[in-house]
């Protein structure tokens, strides 16, 4: 990992480099993240395969709620040659849940992206086959959002296992 | 420490219905069903049956069907250590027109249900469920909304619990579909430890389901 | 008798010395030729439920002639929400829901998930914990490898290696009930350490397997190696460059085939495997060969791992002193107030972890393994995500299987080892 201060000189480099991409940083135990703008996630993890981390390990989604923006997507990079990882992370809010897709320059989020759309709803522009992967085609909602219900069979007691319906009715 | 098995008590008003049925059966006033069972329940079953019986209880075809870390248990049961050969299973069968046993060894995702529920209609008469683990008979360990127990969709004649169940006990649940099979059910630990009527009293409830496709049903 | 009269078809001999065999692309080229015609591509499903035993996994094969032109993978059919399912359990609840998941690999995806616990909750792991768990993981990387090497044997037809990797898996399961009671999905591997300590034997009965197992080895090797139906399904197919595979993500024995010794365990090393001698077997042309004899070659490796860290097991505490997030041993509640009044909390509610995003990779036997916890300060993760290898292998078995036959696509899916549990979730 890049100590605090490479973090910090590596996120001056981006912003020097693209205007208005890199929004923050985050250093916690031992882990750099960068946090960057929706719009310019493409050219800041080319930047980063410039500086040496090629490898995009994992790109996944998580559910802020009830934060605004309530999406976010990271991508996790590592450095092969030094050893090193960081991290890309960017927020979208439900009302705009858009990224440009890394997919054409990092052939590995092809699955990833599509697993986010699945879970999640966030759309990523440019992916060349974004439908769901995990969920049956035709499942409404977005499983892995915070407010979306567990779901799940009731338990049953011998209070309530007469009442529930067998499956031939 | 002595163990008392008690045998089966005679009660007299038992007696007495068994007189009464005794009766109607020789007067002709049983209707056919009734007289059926009754035939079944006294005298021997036809000799062809019970030999269909035993050969089919014998050699029961598994379908190759492995799903999730149950299946690797149940792999287990076909290596050397509970070799299940020598009960005459092992020949699993990768078409559902030639298994006769089904084995939902894994957890049932509702993408999955509908192709499961398509095997079973594939295959043919008599046909028999196991399903193995807690994830298929229940929910298991996962409570949500992505899978669903096999018992909403098909019939299930055993179901075998743990999570994975030991290949001895995914073995313990074939060799008592076998006896189903082989017209030796198990009445359960009630009978065994003489302790029927000591079930729970519930309110009378008219859908009590009884047992919608019968076992071993030819 | 003038002329004997020749049963029909005893020109045979003759007919079959005229027929000459082109090569397959000779054949292909012919085929695309105009005067040929129109080829005809075929799109055949290999539904979820075929016999090849890697689980739930559906491809639409689309075929010319038995030429595989484009594969497309459809998953999902084992998909049981575990992450959703983690976020509505404490933390300790969440490891039984997590190990599930890629469901060879048990403590595997059990040490992700802990290991990025202990880094939000900043927990020290004693040294005796964790060569406890190093020895664990690599029993089951021997586990998980001989299942492979049992199910892949079985795909190329040869059946009795099947029952030899059974047997031996059952020594391993053997130990695992011996050391936490369960043989799959033991909770032995919790936050802050080990479930339990060894019981005494365990240690001698371990090193007896990991002595024994290498030799086992062998004789698969001498069974298999070079065995000219395993060279010709194997060699020189299913081929992928090694750059390929790093664009698409692809760790494990299948990047080591190709040549790249990339293994966190000694890039990056956690959980001590700094203190262990262990080389990385690494293949030369990136084959389903190179990738069979890289995995056989790991089997060995971590039995000496394993060997060295049950040899060398330091005495000490099993699992962290922290009494804000381990349980205290039972004697303590019958004395100290509070050892019972953390154990009712760690019990009732869990412990709360102060808030946090941690990425906690580790090399598992399919590649890089990595678990993202966000916490948010209260005793349930909100959210859980395991970047599971399989997933991001399976990318790349489009690549690894075009242009090759059906044979070979059946070959290459048992070399890339997918456990759809993991890729489902």
């Amino acid at each position: 990992m890049p100590d605090a201060p490479g973090l910090e000189l590596l996120a001056q480099e981006i912003r020097a480099e693209h205007e208005g991409s890199v929004l923050d940083t985050e250093f916690f135990r031992d882990q750099a993240a960068v946090i960057v703008a929706p719009r310019q996630v493409g050219e800041v993890l080319e930047h980063l395969r410039g500086k040496g981390f090629s490898a995009l390990m994992s790109v996944h989604g998580l559910d802020y709620w009830p934060e605004e923006p309530r999406f976010g997507v990271q991508y996790e990079l590592l450095d092969m040659r030094a050893v090193d990882r960081v991290a890309v992370k960017l927020r979208v809010p439900l009302d705009d849940p858009h990224v440009p897709s890394v997919t054409p320059a990092f052939p590995t989020a092809n699955f990833q992206e599509r697993e986010i759309f699945d879970h999640f709803g966030v759309v990523f522009d440019g992916h060349p086959d974004l439908r769901r992967i995990h969920m049956p085609e035709d499942y409404e909602g977005h499983p892995q959002r915070r407010d979306f219900p567990i779901g799940g069979e009731p338990v049953l007691f011998t209070h309530n296992e007469h009442k529930i319906p067998r499956y031939y009715q | 420490m002595e163990i008392v098995r008690h045998g089966k008590t005679a009660d007299p008003s038992d007696f007495r219905v068994r007189q009464m049925r005794a009766r109607d059966m020789l007067a002709g006033d049983m209707d056919e069903r009734a007289l059926e069972k009754y035939v079944s329940e006294r005298v021997l079953t036809t000799t062809l049956d019970r030999a269909l019986n035993w050969a089919r209880g014998n050699s029961l075809f598994p379908a190759t069907f492995g799903l999730a870390c149950c299946a690797i248990e149940m792999m287990s049961i076909v290596g050397a250590r509970l070799d299940i050969a020598r009960f005459g299973f092992e020949a699993f069968r990768a078409s559902p027109r030639q298994a006769d046993m089904l084995i939902l060894s894994g957890r049932i995702s509702i993408k999955m249900a509908p192709i499961i529920r398509r095997l079973y209609d594939q295959m043919l008469e008599p046909k028999w469920v196991i399903a193995m683990g807690a994830c298929s008979s229940s929910m298991g360990v996962f409570n949500n909304y992505a899978i669903v127990p096999a018992d909403k969709f098909m019939p299930v004649d055993v179901h075998v619990p743990g999570c994975p169940p030991r290949p001895e006990a995914l073995m313990h649940g074939i060799i008592r579909l076998r006896g189903l099979v082989m017209d030796q059910p198990d009445l359960g630990w009630r009978q065994r430890y003489n302790a029927v009527g000591t079930e729970e009293e519930l309110d009378r409830v008219d859908d009590v389901p009884t047992d919608a496709e019968g076992v071993g049903s030819a | 008798m003038s002329t004997p009269v020749r049963p029909p078809g005893s020109d045979y001999r003759r007919q079959e010395e005229s027929i000459s065999l082109t090569p397959v692309d000779q054949q292909i080229a012919e085929l695309d030729t105009p005067d040929f015609g129109e080829t005809e591509l075929l799109t055949i499903n290999f539904g979820p439920h075929h016999p090849a035993t890697h689980g739930v996994l559906r491809l639409l094969v689309t075929l010319e002639g038995e030429v595989v032109r484009d594969i497309r993978p459809y998953i999902g059919y084992v998909h049981t929400g575990i992450e959703k399912t983690a976020e509505d359990k404490p933390y300790w609840k969440a490891i039984p829901v997590v190990e599930r998941m890629d469901y060879l690999a048990y403590y595997f995806n059990a040490y992700a998930f802990c290991g990025a616990v202990e880094t939000l909750l900043g927990v020290d792991v004693p040294k005796r914990a964790q060569y406890l768990r190093v020895a664990h993981l690599e029993l089951n990387r021997v586990a998980s490898h001989l299942v492979w090497l049992g199910t892949s044997a079985l795909d190329l037809g040869a059946i009795s290696i099947w029952w030899y990797c059974f047997r031996d898996r059952e020594s391993v399961l053997d130990l695992f009930e011996y050391s936490s009671g369960q043989r799959m999905h033991t909770r032995y591997i919790q936050v802050g350490g080990v479930m339990e300590d060894v019981p005494p034997g365990f240690v001698a009965k371990a090193l007896r397997f990991c002595e024994d197992m290498p030799k086992r080895v062998d004789e698969y090797g001498a069974i298999l190696d070079k065995n000219e139906i395993v060279l010709r399904r194997l060699r020189d197919t299913g081929t992928v460059s090694e750059e390929d595979l790093l664009a698409l993500g692809v760790t494990g024995p299948l990047l080591r085939a190709t040549g790249n010794p990339w293994d966190l365990r000694k890039a990056a090393p956690y959980c001590s495997y700094e203190d262990f001698d262990f080389k990385i077997p690494v293949g030369t042309v990136g084959d389903n060969y190179d990738r069979y004899r890289v995995r056989l070659a790991e089997i060995k490796e971590s039995c000496s791992i394993a060997k060295q860290a049950l040899l060398g097991l330091p005495e000490g505490p099993y699992i962290t002193e922290d009494r804000k997030v381990a349980l205290p041993p039972r004697h303590e509640l019958a004395t100290s107030m509070e050892a019972l009044i953390h154990h009712f909390k760690l019990v009732t509610e869990g412990y709360r972890v102060p808030p946090g995003e941690v990425y906690h990779p580790i090399e598992s036997p399919r590649g890089e393994l990595a678990c993202f916890v966000r916490s948010d300060g209260s005793s349930k993760p909100a959210r859980v995500h395991m970047r599971d290898p399989s997933f991001v292998n399976l990318q790349a078995f489009r690549k690894m299987a075009e242009g090759s036959y059906i044979a070979d696509l059946i070959a290459t899916l048992a070399m890339l080892d997918p456990i759809l549990g993991g890729i489902d979730r």
